[in-house]
């Protein structure tokens, strides 16, 4: 077992009580967290209270002929049921974001009239304890008629393939043609077109460790739901849920606490939540709802699947690459629950790290009889940017160049920066070459010759490759109208409130569900900062609550967007408040322009004669508690909420162009492995990933982002998949079977970080998080490296690594 | 059935399903809550205890199997609001992202160092082996753990 070895750039410790910003201050959430005091959404418990269990499918593609809930239902301690029928007389079916065909599919919160995949919820029955809703589940009949199953996205537009949704008169969900460049002339000026017949980037999620599940309570007499969940994107839930329930959003309260890891993979529990909600109502109690391990795997936001076919890449004979053409075949599942927005939000990353100038994609995504699609960590661009990596060291191959300088060659530089990419979106900033050469560096590139003749002296193969991931954070929304003109939606924002209360307390309040990024901590040292106060005394709520009108209709945590949308509200609220109490202590002083005051120790005080001071506490008491005889016109509530926007146009859409996302964080990893040619069975020997997300607030979260991403990375590449049979029976439903790494499958790890600040945002930040991409293409690109045989495949576990090897014999 | 257990000190007496698991008795009779369910297959590691003396699994367990066991969990560990050393190494070391891993992670390492005070790096990713994380990576929980090893 090889040492770990140290971060290069390390995080330092905190002593100092000013300049917050930028230090690995202590996380405020980990003293609940590490005492098994944090409140995660089954902790919530009610009087009264029903537990909710899911009825599934058990085919992938069939008629349901009958329900009978009669003999749960009878028994003692089972409190009632939910049947589809139910659902599409209680509601409408959920918005679609899709333009037709898929615009016209009926997607309701439980299966009526067909089931469409393994786990499918048909029902749904509450009981007293979860094991007596178990076991009346098991006493729900239905009867169901199978249908052939579509397991193969690519046999979907096939004239005998079986249709999942009929309103959309065959299985094509959406396509789009996006061309941008000059195709003809790239083509006509390269040396070589590469021709690459079949990529694929393989199915998968994050899996976090808890799983979905909800509280909802129905305040019968205000008709109005309190939804205790962990549930990401409350905004997108509400969104959702409203115009289904045909309820005003005023109705619908989400309340977080700790949510234990979302990854994306949170996002889409809105059909879910419909159905306790339901229920709250019809049975008139509390509906309690924790999803099982195996139901998560089974039914909930898998990754896009994604094909790339008959691509086709102009290059010149010195590496230098012109531009390409490619398919991509995406697998939705079968609901649109987020979809078709993969379609679009690869394109924040069209050109990848590299200049070429001409690309045309021809995107198609299809329904198929699977667990519905939706985001997962590096959400569309993650495949997108496994692609463009991939042809770099299939073309690298093609021409026998080395794939360092293959990039050096190609990437944006540092001094292009901002750049426009092709389709319209702008880079921010970043030094990618600089980023590369520290990444080998890490893993003492010098020394990979000498290593990979010992490796082959004790019967090993050694390869190195290499991955990079553009974490696109903040984005436009507007992107969501190349998927359909008709959508109202643009730009982004979220939303803080700051204040100070009676005894001088400062708090703060998020619009965020944050799952382990440590908000409650950056926030506060944002917020210290321009205070000029410490951390400690910065008192950030946790969690989200509707109720607390910190939220807009973008508020969430997901996408990359906390340290620019998040804390440029924090920022934002905390100097208007910085502004009111050098409003209010001017006018206590008698008079004092605020340009003569300044914040200092936890209050203010005019500069000039500094025994002049009045501590926080006197300020918050002042305002809300002893305010006779203030000015009549001193407009000063203490209390300031800010709402963050970024700026943003509507994109183009005939054009399809225009700047999706407003930051652009970077990662570069290496990867180094050594394959045991007898078996295909390999280890990764050494790791590095180099990280810039542009100015960090606590540099020691940042990096916890980029190992925890790297972990995902390698375990995807590896071992988890979502595998199916030919009926649609997923093969990986549990941690038996879905392998995710543990603490003796990591590698050795060496992280390193650049800052190259944000200019577009105000803080310098960007959003960063979602990593994970770079890892899976390192490992592709190390394991083609040691093998010679193209890699063409995401996922490469151990037996493909060996049908690999006999390739490159053959 | 009646169960009588102590749960961190104290003592406990139930009437118990026979069929509910030790977890669900710690998390829904007891409210005791720091202990979670992150799979249904005794994957995870997320509910994990020290059930006399022993690190258990407490989903792989009935309640009526703790009757007269003396039982620790994660609620357990700090005395009057004091972080043991382990849990402070998880802060200092930035061991914890989401923390829903984390009382079944600390569970794991305070039985490893009770039995082997100074393991090594080797000897803690094989006693963290049963405890899955999906936010860390491990190696910063590896690091805190190692870092309060004598």
């Amino acid at each position: 077992m090889t040492e770990m070895t140290e971060t290069v750039v390390a995080p330092a410790p905190v002593e100092v009580q000013k300049g917050w910003g930028g230090q690995s201050v202590r996380r405020k959430e980990d003293k609940r967290l590490l005492q098994g005091e944090g409140v995660f959404v089954d902790d919530v418990k009610r009087h009264g209270m029903g537990y909710l269990h899911f009825v599934r499918s058990p085919y992938a593609h069939a008629h349901i002929t009958r329900i009978d809930v009669s003999a749960a239902e009878a028994i003692e301690g089972v409190y009632g049921t939910l049947t589809g029928e139910e659902v599409a007389a209680l509601t409408e079916p959920f918005f679609q974001i899709s333009s037709a065909p898929g615009a016209n599919i009926k997607d309701y919160s439980l299966a009526v009239g067909k089931v469409r995949y393994v786990g499918e919820p048909v029902v749904a029955v509450v009981a007293e304890t979860r094991e007596l809703a178990r076991d009346a589940s098991e006493l729900v009949e239905v009867d169901y008629e199978p249908l052939p199953a579509l397991v193969d996205a690519r046999r979907a537009q096939d004239s005998d393939a079986p249709v999942l949704h009929d309103d959309a008169e065959g299985n094509l969900m959406w396509t789009g043609l996006y061309s941008w460049g000059d195709l003809d002339a790239a083509f006509a000026e390269a040396d070589r077109v590469v021709k690459i017949p079949e990529l694929h980037f393989h199915r998968f999620n994050s899996t976090p460790l808890e799983c979905d599940g909800a509280l909802v309570e129905y305040n019968r007499g205000v008709g109005q739901w309190t939804i205790h969940t962990n549930n990401q994107f409350p905004g997108f839930a509400a969104i959702m849920m409203g115009p289904a329930m045909q309820v005003g959003l005023d109705k619908l309260r989400f309340v977080t606490q700790d949510i234990g890891g979302g990854f994306g993979n949170k996002i889409t529990s809105h059909p879910q939540l419909v159905v306790c909600c339901l229920l709250a109502r019809k049975l008139n109690r509390p509906v309690q709802w924790t999803e099982w391990r195996t139901d998560f795997h089974l039914s909930m936001s898998h990754g896009n699947e994604r094909w790339f076919h008959d691509t086709e890449v102009a290059v010149k004979d010195d590496g230098t690459l012109l531009g390409f053409r490619t398919k991509a075949l995406d697998d939705a599942g079968a609901w649109l629950r987020y979809e078709p927005l993969g379609g679009v939000i690869w394109a924040q990353v069209t050109p990848g790290l590299y200049r070429w100038r001409h690309i045309e994609l021809d995107f198609t995504q299809v329904a198929t009889n699977k667990a519905p699609v939706s985001p997962n960590r590096g959400y569309s661009r993650m495949q997108h940017l496994w692609f463009t990596e991939r042809v770099i060291d299939i073309v690298a191959r093609e021409l026998d160049l080395d794939p360092v300088e293959v990039r050096k060659r190609n990437y944006i530089r540092a001094e292009d920066m901002p750049y426009e990419t092709p389709n319209g979106c702008v880079y921010d900033s970043g030094d990618y070459a600089g980023m590369l050469d520290l990444a080998l560096e890490l893993i003492d590139y010098e020394s990979i010759p000498a290593k990979r003749a010992a490796a082959k002296d004790h019967g090993k193969l050694l390869g190195v490759g290499i991955g990079s991931t553009l974490d696109s954070g903040t984005n436009n929304f507007g992107q969501s109208r190349l998927i359909n003109p008709e959508l109202q939606f643009s730009g982004n924002n979220e939303v803080a409130t700051v204040k100070l209360d009676i005894f001088g307390e400062i708090v703060v309040t998020l619009g965020t569900t944050p799952q382990g990024q440590g908000h409650e901590t950056t926030a506060a040292q944002v917020v210290a900062d321009i205070l000029q106060c410490s951390v400690d005394d910065v008192h950030v709520r946790a969690g989200h609550d509707s109720y607390w009108n910190s939220h807009a209709g973008f508020s969430g945590t997901y996408a990359s967007q906390f340290a620019v949308t998040g804390l440029s509200a924090v920022k934002g609220a905390t100097e208007m408040l910085a502004a009111e109490i050098k409003k209010l202590a001017g006018a206590v002083f008698g008079g004092v322009p605020a340009e003569a005051l300044e914040l200092a120790d936890g209050g203010v005080r005019i500069k000039e004669s500094p025994d002049a001071f009045l501590p926080f506490m006197a300020c918050g008491a002042i305002v809300n508690a002893n305010n006779a005889g203030l000015p009549e016109d001193l407009d000063v509530t203490l209390n300031c909420r800010y709402v963050y926007r970024p700026p943003f146009e509507v994109p183009d859409v005939e054009r399809k162009f225009g700047n999706l996302t407003l930051t652009y964080a970077t990662q570069i990893h290496v990867a180094v492995v050594e394959i045991d040619p007898e078996t295909g069975a390999y280890e990764i020997v050494d790791y590095a990933a180099v990280d810039d997300c542009g100015k960090r607030i606590n540099p020691q979260i940042v990096e916890g982002q980029v190992m925890g991403a790297t972990a995902q990375a390698i375990g995807a590449a590896i071992h988890e998949t979502y595998e199916y049979d030919e009926d649609g029976n997923l093969l990986t439903p549990n941690f038996y079977d879905y392998h995710v790494p543990h603490a003796l499958d990591m590698p050795p790890l060496a992280t390193g970080a650049l800052e190259s600040p944000s200019p577009f945002t105000p803080l310098g930040t960007k959003g960063m998080g979602e990593g994970g991409g770079a890892g899976i293409h390192a490992v592709c690109a190390a394991i083609q490296d040691a093998t010679g045989a193209i890699v063409t495949d995401s996922h490469n576990p151990y037996q493909r690594v060996w049908l690999l090897l006999q390739e490159a014999h053959a | 059935m009646d169960v009588t257990v102590t749960v961190n000190g104290t003592a406990y007496e139930r009437d118990v399903e026979p069929r509910k698991l030790l977890i669900h008795f710690l998390r829904d009779d007891l409210d005791l809550t720091g202990s979670h369910v992150g799979c249904d297959t005794g994957n995870c590691g997320a509910c994990s205890v020290i059930f006399d003396g022993v690190l258990v699994k407490s989903c792989m367990l009935l309640a009526v199997q703790a009757n007269g066991a003396n039982v620790e969990t994660v609620e357990g560990l700090a005395e009057d609001d004091e972080l043991t050393p382990l849990q402070q190494a998880f802060n200092e070391h930035h061991a914890l992202q989401c923390g829903y891993c984390t009382p079944g992670m600390l569970m794991s390492a305070t039985a490893l160092l009770r039995e082997n005070a100074s393991p090594s790096e080797d000897e803690i990713k094989k006693a963290l082996q049963g405890n899955i994380c999906r936010c860390t990576g491990y190696w910063n929980i590896v690091e805190a753990v190692e870092s309060v090893a004598k």
